[in-house]
């Protein structure tokens, strides 16, 4: 096979890497601009992240997002780890099919339908909106991606070690907490920085969802947007993007080094 | 080397006299009582009733998919019996869950657990008696030691070769120092020179700790070479329980004689019965063949004379013993192993038979070559008659 890559192989990269992440730079370039206007650069500042410690709608919308985010993903990491663990333990019990199908919808369905379905069902139940109803709905829509990551470390997991763990006197529940769960640890972390990221900038159904006083990071800039682009707005989204970024390598990073040290498990295995 | 001699004379007895199934004044240690075990339509156990007894090595034999893991799971308690009844220790095990069970299980793939070393792994069972620490650590050493592993207390399984990790998976098993120790498959992943030392090594251990061990195999020389008593199964039946020996010289059924080792099966009908005689017409030669057993049939009856490779002979000549069976054949094939030679012999109804002879010489010029017109023998009382 030919070493190095083609013409047509470099010019698809250019453009793909163009096409994803041009916006973004020039986002994050524009954030660090000294003038007030968005699209005339006047040299390199950084007074917009000083103005946005002052900004106290931002930094509210901010807190309130990073609170949301970390609840809902950490109990729909239990969550959709306890769906993963019923989904390939339990065979087949009445309503599986129905179950997986139900743990999987939110992956497909538009999330117009979902926040929708959220807001009828809290409207519903008299629940009032606000902090509590965003936090449910990304729960639930977050959920599904815990279970989809969690379950194909499960398929995968050898049962024999569980069933060691019983047959050397440790009772089941002590055993997920000894031997499954730090073993499928990495894919559980995963999982949850997947959910941390995706309620983070989630915008549709946190605005279906929410109510007074539960403004969340990318609603108050949508809404801030609409009367004009602003320095401040760069500056926060460049923050948003690192932030993502971060939590998205270190999973990465994590599934990687787990999958590797998973196969050098096996080819030592395999060598005898 | 004293010791040595001391303790060989030790074993040597014990394993002479070793026959605790003989005796009706023993209790067994382990009974499965008409056990039956389905999964859906399909009937992994059929009404097995067996005992096993205490300080037993004992195996279970059979191709894949023939019930003896699962028979073995219920030991552990992985599963339940649909039908039957199961004790240990004259205690009824319906119900007790696989961690309040006094037996401990080597797993086919070890299952060791990769994010502990060897010490916690080996210490993991000790762990969940709340046995103390100084007692814990005490028992892992002696652990180490007995498998030969304390410079890898430290390492974590995948710094481990199979071997290593194979003895790692037996320590964690015995430390518990169970009343039974349930063996799946336990040397499949070893190599065969590893696996043979392995063996004796098994049956030493066993034999020192005084236990209980039960394994399972479908490697007919594993179950020959390190059990007392060996049970053959096939579709979840038991076909035959009995010592190796026995297997092998007397199987109970054409199914048994053919799993273990080689056999020539030759249809025949029963002529004539008698006290330690019994005679068949076979299409294989115009004469009676003659086998030193007493059978319970009558003329008419067919059946089949099983006989092993190495039990027949073979000459150029026709044989001046009268009172041996003899066929006419000609050579088919040869297969030289070194040890030996298996010669196929077309006899002249069409039926091959296998003649396996030791090479005693080191000539390498062998006297019978292809297409050979040979005579084939066998002894009365090399053959085995079989109804079933």
């Amino acid at each position: 096979m030919k070493k190095g890559l083609s013409w047509f192989n470099v010019t698809s990269i250019v453009l793909g890497f163009a096409f994803l992440y041009i916006p973004i730079l020039l986002l994050v370039i524009y954030s660090f601009n000294a003038s007030r206007l968005v699209t005339v650069w006047a040299g390199f500042s950084t007074q917009w992240y000083w103005a946005l410690l002052e900004n106290e709608q931002l930094i509210d919308a901010a807190w309130v997002t990073l609170r949301i985010a970390f609840f809902s993903s950490l109990v729909a990491t239990v969550l959709g780890t306890m769906a993963a663990l019923a989904m390939t333990r339990y065979g087949r019990f009445p309503g599986r099919t129905l179950f997986s199908g139900m743990i999987y919808a939110p992956l497909v369905m538009p999330e117009v339908i979902t926040g929708l379905s959220m807001l009828l069902l809290f409207v519903a139940v008299n629940f009032d909106r606000g902090f509590w109803t965003v936090l449910l709905a990304h729960i639930t829509f977050t959920m599904c991606f815990v279970a989809v990551v969690v379950q194909s470390r499960l398929v995968t997991f050898d049962r024999a070690l569980e069933e060691a763990a019983l047959d050397l006197g440790c009772p089941p529940f002590k055993t997920f907490f000894k031997i499954t769960l730090p073993l499928i640890l990495p894919a559980v972390v995963s999982g949850f920085m997947l959910a941390f990221t995706l309620s983070l900038d989630d915008l549709v159904i946190a605005s279906f969802t929410t109510g007074p006083g539960a403004t969340t990071l990318p609603m108050r800039i949508y809404s801030q947007v609409r009367l004009g682009v602003t320095p401040e707005i760069n500056a926060v989204c460049t923050i948003l993007i690192a932030m993502v970024t971060v939590v998205v390598i270190i999973a990465s990073v994590m599934t990687k080094r787990a999958e590797n040290m998973r196969q050098a498990e096996e080819r030592a295995a395999m060598m005898q | 080397m004293a010791a040595d001699k001391a303790r060989k004379e030790t074993i040597g007895a014990v394993r002479r006299s070793f026959a605790p199934w003989a005796d009706p004044g023993k209790t067994p240690l382990i009974r499965f009582e008409n056990v039956v075990k389905r999964f859906g339509d399909f009937t992994a156990v059929d009404h097995v009733s067996l005992d096993i007894y205490e300080r037993e090595f004992f195996a279970l034999l059979g191709p894949s998919g023939c019930g003896k893991t699962t028979l073995m799971r219920m030991l552990a308690g992985f599963e339940e019996p649909s039908e039957g009844r199961l004790t240990l220790a004259g205690e009824d095990l319906a119900g007790v869950p696989p961690y309040r069970r006094p037996v401990n299980m080597m797993f086919q793939s070890y299952a060791l657990f990769p994010h502990m070393n060897v010490q916690d792994n080996i210490a993991f069972g000790l762990k969940q008696d709340k046995m103390g620490k100084g007692e814990i650590d005490a028992r892992v050493e002696e652990m180490l030691k007995l498998v030969k592993l304390e410079k890898f207390a430290k390492r974590k399984p995948h710094q481990l070769s199979g071997g290593q990790r194979q003895r790692v998976a037996l320590a964690r098993s015995l430390a518990k120092r169970p009343k039974v120790l349930l063996l799946d498959e336990p040397l499949g992943a070893l190599d065969k020179k590893l696996r043979e030392e392995t063996q004796f090594e098994l049956m030493d251990l066993q034999m020192d700790l005084g236990m209980t061990f039960l394994i399972v195999t479908h490697d007919q020389e594993e179950a020959m070479t390190v059990a007392d008593r060996i049970a053959v199964m096939n579709n979840g039946v038991l076909v035959q329980v009995a010592p190796p020996a026995v297997i092998y010289e007397q199987p109970a059924t054409r199914y048994v004689a053919d799993f273990i080792g080689e056999v020539n099966l030759i249809e025949g009908t029963i002529t004539q019965t008698g006290q330690d005689e019994t005679h068949l017409s076979s299409p294989v030669t115009p004469f009676p063949l003659v086998v030193a057993q007493t059978m319970d049939c009558k003329a008419g009856d067919t059946a089949c004379i099983a006989i092993r490779p190495e039990k027949l002979r073979i000459a150029l000549e026709p044989p001046a013993d009268q009172t041996e069976n003899v066929f006419e054949g000609e050579i088919w094939d040869i297969g030289y192993l070194g040890d030996l030679s298996i010669y196929h012999v077309e006899l002249a109804c069409g039926q091959r038979i296998k003649v396996s002879q030791p090479n005693l010489s080191r000539v390498v010029a062998r006297p019978i070559s292809w297409d050979d017109k040979v005579w084939v023998t066998f002894a009365p009382h090399a053959g085995v008659v079989l109804t079933r």
